[in-house]
């Protein structure tokens, strides 16, 4: 197939989260990963990152945008989130699995997004997440 | 700032309560999100003061739960707990099965895998 790109810009708003995701799976379609590592690794990854960069980095501000960028080839896809923050660093995340960690409601988005996708890679800002999912490499998930 | 207060506005999601034996079942109809988790909250939180004690989530129609979905649960898990009561889950597919084993959410919540078997005493 040749490869594919898209790009959507969004608002800071988390009510429009689930909406982008189906486009990005729509979009995505071409590469003919397995159903479910599509429908459900992607989709809980790309949530995470979304949800991140909205709420954190962006901190909720409808001004504010978030861009995502996707590309599309046989076998993988790679989607990369970027929002208006000052970035962070992700080596700093506790691990939710530690026994302190398991009651807790919060911090497990990116351990999600690492165990669910091939490579999870930040930018040196720490403002923006590429996500890339392939075919076969994983078990699903 | 509560980034969490447009309920209903994904569309596609729904969740469904009804009352089974002596048992309040909340079914979740689509996603559990970052989108639409306080909704599932309000709801539980609601049922919980007019004296509901036993709560059962079905997940039978449940595409996907993000963090954010997870966090409301254990949320709510704490809160039942607070007022003795008993919160269990049921129906996870594979995929959601192994999200809750890979946080290690699974040592924390009582699953079940149908419905009648968390209905069950």
């Amino acid at each position: 197939m040749t490869p594919r790109a898209a790009v959507l810009e969004l608002p800071a708003d988390i009510s429009v989260i689930e909406n982008a995701v189906e486009r990005a799976v729509h979009c995505c379609a071409s590469a003919r990963l397995a159903r479910n590592r599509l429908m459900f690794n992607f989709r809980v990854g790309l949530t995470e990152a979304l949800s991140n960069a909205i709420l954190y980095g962006n901190g909720g501000d409808p001004q504010k945008r978030v861009r995502v960028e996707l590309r599309v080839r046989s076998g993988e896809v790679r989607a990369r989130v970027t929002d208006e923050g000052h970035g962070f660093d992700p080596d700093t995340v506790p691990d939710p699995r530690l026994p302190e960690n398991i009651p807790r409601p919060d911090g497990r988005g990116i351990f999600l997004m690492r165990a669910l996708m091939d490579e999870v890679h930040y930018n040196e800002l720490g403002n923006s997440v590429t996500l890339v999912l392939r075919e076969g490499t994983r078990p699903a998930p | 700032m509560d980034h969490s207060d447009n309920p209903g506005r994904e569309g596609t999601m729904t969740f469904n309560v009804r009352k089974v034996g002596g048992a309040t079942v909340i079914s979740v109809d689509g996603q559990l999100i970052v989108g639409n988790r306080q909704e599932l909250k309000q709801k539980v939180l609601a049922e919980l003061e007019r004296g509901a004690r036993r709560f059962v989530i079905d997940f039978t129609r449940t595409g996907y739960i993000d963090s954010s979905g997870l966090g409301i649960l254990v949320s709510l898990s704490r809160s039942i707990r607070q007022e003795r009561g008993d919160l269990r889950l049921a129906s996870l597919n594979d995929d959601l099965r192994t999200l809750f084993e890979l946080t290690k959410l699974d040592t924390l919540f009582e699953i079940h895998a149908t419905l009648r078997d968390a209905l069950a005493d």
